[in-house]
């Protein structure tokens, strides 16, 4: 996501990932499952440890992120939830 | 192949607010309680309530549990047994007060007392009015708040969590007592038997059947689909509420504000159809009477897009300044899920799923229930279902707002009170039958074999697809024949899914074929069962049963006062009659159903 070199994302964090976009509210599935179909392929460390700091999230807040009706407290986060917004 | 065994007392499958407060009754009574989940806890579906949770307090203006219990019948229509209609309302209060003292962040009054707010069916003077304010909440997150603030007692009672865990299969002996679950540890692939003296399922909804619903992709009724492969049958299964208004495709809710501001519904040839079914309240007229007359937009061929299967939602007119001020959030729900801009392009619309009033079938004690030996509801030893996965029956035909909160805390807590009783008068532990992991085995051992199967992703399509054409918000005799044959068609496409990738840890995809197999179990309930029952009732709503003097708004009393039974074995149905008794109140005879 960065100028920096490109850390490979492993399979398992893949996997353990792509189970954790399962939530608790319809509107974040549906956001989180567009954005695996279009980056889940290119998705680097940096990008992985983001997405996971943004899921820590409870269902409402990140909702709330995602749509745009509320900016992100941790501003490290704001591209990954700028893509998020985007897919 | 033998599978590692684990023991415990108890076994709660599901950590929703049902789940969770089932578990906590169990954790203070100092029992070895394992609570499994496929996600984490308060990621759990209770999470999206927002309305609030029901119960007579009394706090804004005079109240009283048996308003709330004559307001549930009513809603039910007469189908909630009365005895349990009565043990939850007259309960309700003291559940949410003993949630308050947990610690849960209710709104508050000035003087200190829980805000409630108005919600629709919730009246005084037994259904007489004006409304009631009996709804308690917490801002409009009141599932979260009931999710972590049960989550904490917990933890704080050490209940033991088996976070992404899914529960497969219900273990039975011969004499027919549950002994526990099988199930998958995602993060190693690894298969158990959890060998439990009691099992309790609160494992949520199951909207997931439904091409258009409100429900998270967990919502695959795991709990019943475990139940019926095991021969206990699913109750009502006919009935599911919906909601009017839902992105056509995504499912997400698109509230009735839209068209109490002006928002107007269009058929394909652009006409407002709604000033041919209610000339006066045109697309303000009630909920039934919108979904009903675009599911008939859409069966009569006017319906829009490719596959003509939505109406479109028009909000132009309305104005941007409009749009954003009163409607918030709209527009980015239109953008993100429809791909339009409502200030310049209509919303395509289909009515939505958003609760399965069936389900597992229990008395108010959360205690499983199914005819034996002449008696209609004889305890399944050792097996209890709470929340949106029980059929208690509290909501009937159709649920009424801000009762299904209540339903989860009130049966939650009385299932894990039955539980420990069941446990005390049976210390022992029953040995596991040899044969406890085979229904486990063979799914998995055809799901890892086949070959040149489907695409689970396919068949799940074509079986939400078939559910929304011939089994959606109004009925229709001919597209319910229809749907059963396809529904067995389905069967068989279910039982040849191939999932490529054979890798064991967090596998997704084979958790979705699991999933499909409790997904196909709830679909052919819903569409033998609504195809059966040959009257109109609270949400189930059918084309040939209408008000007609006698049968208010469709309603057969004479023949259809009862429960369904549905059992997973040759399609069979079966009858138990209402319990129009309460436990102390006066029975609430049936009446037309008219707000
Ligand atoms: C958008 C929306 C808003 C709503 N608002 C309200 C409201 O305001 N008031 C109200 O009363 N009702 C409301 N409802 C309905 C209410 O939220 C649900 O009926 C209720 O939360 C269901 O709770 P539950 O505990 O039964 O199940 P859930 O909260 O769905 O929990 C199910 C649990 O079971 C687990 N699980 C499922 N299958 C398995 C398996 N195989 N193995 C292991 N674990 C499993 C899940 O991981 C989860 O933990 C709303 C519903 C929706 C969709």
């Amino acid at each position: 996501m960065s100028g920096r070199a490109r850390t490979r994302v492993s399979e398992a964090d893949l996997r353990r990932l792509r189970w954790r976009c399962r939530r608790g509210m319809l509107e974040n599935d549906l956001v989180l499952e567009r954005f695996l179909d279009r980056h889940a392929a290119t998705l680097d460390a940096e990008g992985l440890a983001l997405l996971n700091a943004l899921l820590e999230l409870g269902d409402n807040e990140l909702w709330d992120v995602l749509s745009g009706r509320r900016e992100c407290a941790d501003a490290r986060l704001g591209p990954m939830v700028r893509m998020l917004r985007e897919a | 192949m033998a599978l590692p065994i684990r023991t415990f007392d108890a076994v709660v499958v599901g950590a929703g607010g049902a789940g969770l407060r089932a578990a906590l009754q169990l954790a203070e009574a100092g029992l070895r309680v394992a609570v499994l989940s496929k996600v984490f806890p308060t990621r759990s579906h209770t999470v999206a309530a927002q309305g609030g949770i029901g119960a007579a307090l009394g706090n804004m203006g005079e109240d009283s549990w048996l308003w709330h219990m004559y307001d549930t019948v009513k809603g039910s229509d007469w189908l909630g047994d009365q005895d349990a209609i009565e043990y939850v309302c007259r309960e309700a209060p003291r559940v949410v007060i003993e949630l308050e003292h947990f610690g849960m962040p209710f709104d508050r009054n000035d003087d200190g007392t829980v805000y409630q707010r108005p919600f629709g069916g919730h009246m005084q003077n037994m259904g007489a009015g004006p409304a009631v304010q009996r709804s308690c909440c917490a801002a409009d997150r009141t599932g979260h708040a009931l999710l972590h603030t049960l989550y904490q007692r917990n933890v704080r009672a050490n209940t033991q969590f088996f976070v992404e865990w899914m529960a497969l299969d219900l273990v039975r002996d011969a004499s027919g007592q549950v002994l526990g679950v099988t199930a998958l540890e995602m993060e190693t692939g690894e298969v158990y038997v959890l060998h439990a003296r009691a099992t309790l399922f609160a494992t949520g909804g199951a909207g997931r059947i439904f091409a258009s619903t409100t429900n998270a992709f967990i919502n695959t009724g795991d709990g019943l689909g475990m139940a019926a492969r095991a021969g206990i049958p699913l109750e009502d299964m006919e009935f599911w509420q919906f909601h009017p208004t839902g992105v056509a495709g995504a499912g997400v809710l698109i509230t009735e504000g839209v068209r109490g501001e002006g928002g107007m519904l269009l058929n394909s040839t652009g006409e407002r159809f709604m000033e041919r079914y209610a000339p006066n309240a045109k697309d303000l007229a009630s909920r039934d009477v919108v979904s009903r007359a675009m599911a008939t937009e859409i069966k009569e061929g006017r319906g829009c897009g490719p596959n003509r299967d939505y109406v479109l939602l028009k909000l132009d007119h309305l104005g941007p300044e409009v749009i954003e001020k009163r409607l918030p959030g709209i527009r980015e729900i239109a953008k993100k899920f429809a791909n339009v801009d409502p200030v310049r392009d209509p919303i395509p619309v289909v009515p939505t799923v958003h609760y399965m009033m069936g389900g597992i079938p229990t008395n108010y004690r959360g205690e499983v229930v199914a005819p034996r030996g002449g008696d209609p509801n004889a305890v399944v030893p050792g097996f209890y279902a709470a929340g949106e996965c029980g059929c208690a029956s509290v909501h009937g035909a159709n649920r009424l707002g801000t009762n299904s909160l209540t339903d989860l805390v009130v049966i939650g807590k009385a299932a894990g009170d039955s539980v420990i009783r069941f446990l005390a008068e049976n210390p022992g532990r029953k040995d596991l039958p040899a044969d406890a992991a085979e229904p486990t085995l063979a799914r998995l051992a055809r799901l890892d074999g086949q070959k040149n199967g489907e695409s689970v992703h396919a068949v799940a399509e074509e079986l939400r697809r078939t559910m929304q054409a011939h089994c959606g918000v109004f009925r229709f005799p001919d597209l319910l024949a229809e749907g059963v044959r396809r529904v067995r068609e389905l069967v068989q496409r279910v039982a040849r899914t191939e999932v490529k990738d054979k890798s064991r840890v967090f596998n997704t995809a084979r958790v979705e074929a699991l999933e499909l197999d409790n997904l196909i179990e709830v679909a052919r309930a819903t569409m033998v069962s609504a195809e059966a029952r040959k009257e109109s009732r609270g949400a189930h709503d059918r084309a040939d049963c209408h008000d007609r003097p006698g049968f208010p708004n469709g309603r057969d009393d004479a023949n259809w006062l009862k429960h369904t039974l549905w059992y997973h074995d040759g399609d069979r149905l079966d009858y138990k009659p209402v319990n129009l008794k309460p436990l102390t109140a006066e029975s609430i005879a049936p009446k037309a159903r008219t707000y």
